[in-house]
């Protein structure tokens, strides 16, 4: 389904704050793939998931998303093929819009926009019933701003537009990671509850190595931009926060030390 | 009394026909959250286009609507300076604005142009009607008013409107949801200068000339028209009653200079009073949510805090 291959980026290129995020990075995702992806800062996790959504141009390399060549591609015309939530609860819907209006926004990823309606009386409907599904008491309050919601329920919203229509991969930038830890788990439930169900195929960003092992089929460490621990399967069930520490020293010779990586561990 | 009945008639009729320049002003200013200083030299070249027009012969309104697509390639320019070349917002606006100096200098010849003895949209109605000018007007400035507003309202609530607000709102939002927001903010940007335009065409069209310096503090005046209509209407109501709220600010901001001016003010002052309306009327709303902390903060810490303060 995704297929990066020999990718790299370097910020700053040429100035004294250059620095090698990624570094020569191979990575192919089945279909149904549900992968997640641990590292400590400034492993290059988010700066991987932000190449392939197209936040900033790759160096060099290719990406290739449901067999379209998307390296060159902008942002805008990836997430025709690309389901977004993002780390920052305000940043995945339009404040000053109603939940209503910002499901019908997201209902048209990767359609063309015309001179119809932005939203018509049977697709507000459809869209309440969608909304029902998630449990978050808002499916009567349609028209409110969605300013006014919590952190929660603008996070919850933002994974129901990022697979309202299906998206050929749905990418999960520490979505969690803002959310007090009921909301947080709330919201990490639904979504590996909707990526079982659609059948999606899914990229997901986290600090919490216990997270990283109870979801997705499939667990990738990073560090220092590359990628120093790939395993999957019944492999990746048995996995424990201890075997990926270890895991962790042989790959790069030094112990990892949880306060300076920010891993969590529960 | 008749005289200042007569002159109130005239801010009216004026604050309508304006009104159109700040429903576009509008769009950037607020709903694209841009402040867009193209609008001074779009706003004289909409005058410039039709002058020249219906002094070339051309049908009043004809000459309207081609004032109003020479607004949105004016429009046009500046959205591609801000996308495609990524200078800041306010920059490119002055660049397009101080280059259309010169281009309405060009299409006009000269500096100013009176219409002369030349038909206009008004004299046309008022010689049908028999109503007097300054009636036909405000008639015809307030049919056309309310056809903009519809269409806007209409707009704003298809599929391409609605991805504008979005990219206002939130841009990378927008982005993640395949808006390719390049393209809505120059169309938001080319729709708000044409109706800039229009007003301009149709300013030159009551007043009987078009001047190159029609335009200057166009921006001022329409960001007064849009916070006069928030101060009045406040700003959380629905769109239909934040456009209509934008035009009565617009008449509202001409029945106050035409009543300073009676009141023996010099038209040279206009502009700085202009400017005050719009620095204060945008200031007081942080100073009050300020003011209201602190007295939050004193209600609920007690008086002591004042000894300290």
């Amino acid at each position: 389904m995704l297929k990066i291959s020999k990718v790299s980026k370097t910020f700053n290129l040429g100035t004294v704050n250059e620095k090698k995020a990624i570094d020569q990075i191979d990575l192919t995702l089945e279909e149904g793939d549900f992968v997640t992806v641990i590292g400590g800062n400034g492993a290059g996790k988010s700066t991987v998931l932000n190449l392939i959504a197209g936040v900033y141009p790759i160096d060099c390399g290719t990406i290739e998303l449901a067999g379209e060549n998307i390296s060159l591609y902008p942002e805008y015309k990836r997430s025709r093929l690309i389901g977004r939530v993002f780390q920052d609860p305000m940043m995945g819907t339009a404040a000053d819009m109603g939940i209503a209006e910002n499901l019908a926004m997201a209902n048209r990823r990767g359609k063309k926009r015309g001179l119809r309606w932005g939203i018509t009386p049977n697709e507000k409907e459809v869209l309440k019933q969608r909304l029902e599904r998630f449990d978050l008491g808002l499916e009567n309050r349609l028209d409110a701003k969605v300013g006014l919601l919590s952190g929660g329920q603008r996070q919850a919203l933002t994974l129901l537009m990022a697979t309202l229509q299906k998206p050929k991969i749905l990418l999960l930038d520490e979505h969690t990671a803002a959310l007090d830890p009921k909301t947080a788990k709330k919201v990490l439930t639904l979504t590996d509850e909707i990526i079982k169900e659609e059948n999606l195929t899914a990229f997901m960003v986290t600090h919490n190595m216990k997270d990283a092992i109870t979801y997705g089929n499939r667990l990738i460490m990073m560090n220092d931009g590359k990628i120093i621990f790939d395993i999957k399967g019944e492999e990746k069930k048995n996995l424990t926060v201890k075997d990926l520490l270890e895991k962790f020293e042989i790959a790069t010779g030094e112990e990892l030390n949880d306060d300076a990586v920010l891993l969590v561990k529960d | 009394m008749t005289g200042l009945l007569l002159s109130l008639q005239g801010a009216v009729a004026q604050g309508i026909i304006w009104g159109i320049m700040a429903l576009g002003v509008y769009i950037t200013f607020r709903i694209l959250d841009i402040a867009d200083m193209t609008v001074d030299g779009s706003f004289a070249t909409g005058g410039a286009v039709c002058a020249v027009c219906i002094v070339g012969g051309m049908n009043p309104v004809l000459a309207v609507l081609l004032a109003m697509v020479a607004g949105c390639v004016c429009g046009f320019i500046t959205g591609l300076l801000i996308t495609k070349f990524e200078i800041p917002a306010i920059l490119a606006g002055i660049l397009t604005q101080i280059g259309l100096y010169s281009i309405n200098l060009r299409i006009m010849g000269r500096s100013n142009l009176p219409l002369m003895q030349s038909d206009t949209v008004f004299k046309s109605v008022s010689e049908l009607t028999g109503l007097s000018a300054a009636q036909a007007s405000l008639i015809v400035g307030a049919l056309i008013v309310v056809l903009v507003i519809v269409v806007l309202y209409w707009f704003f609530g298809t599929e391409i409107g609605s991805a504008i607000r979005a990219t206002g709102n939130n841009e990378r939002m927008a982005s993640a949801l395949s808006v390719n927001t390049k393209t809505t903010k120059i169309i938001a940007i080319m729709i708000a200068n044409g109706l800039v335009a229009f007003s301009g065409a149709l300013v030159t069209q009551s007043q009987g000339y078009a001047d190159v310096k029609m335009g200057v503090g166009a921006i001022v005046i329409g960001l007064a028209s849009i916070v006069i209509g928030e101060v009045l209407f406040g700003n959380k109501r629905g769109f239909k009653l934040r456009l209509s709220s934008i035009v009565i600010g617009s008449i509202v901001y001409r029945v106050i200079i035409a009543i300073v001016l009676r009141m023996g003010m010099q038209t040279d002052d206009l502009k700085l009073l202009s400017a005050i309306l719009v620095g204060v009327s945008l200031a007081l709303p942080v100073m009050m949510a300020k003011r209201k902390q602190v007295n939050l903060y004193k209600k609920l810490t007690g008086k002591e805090v004042d000894k300290n303060a």
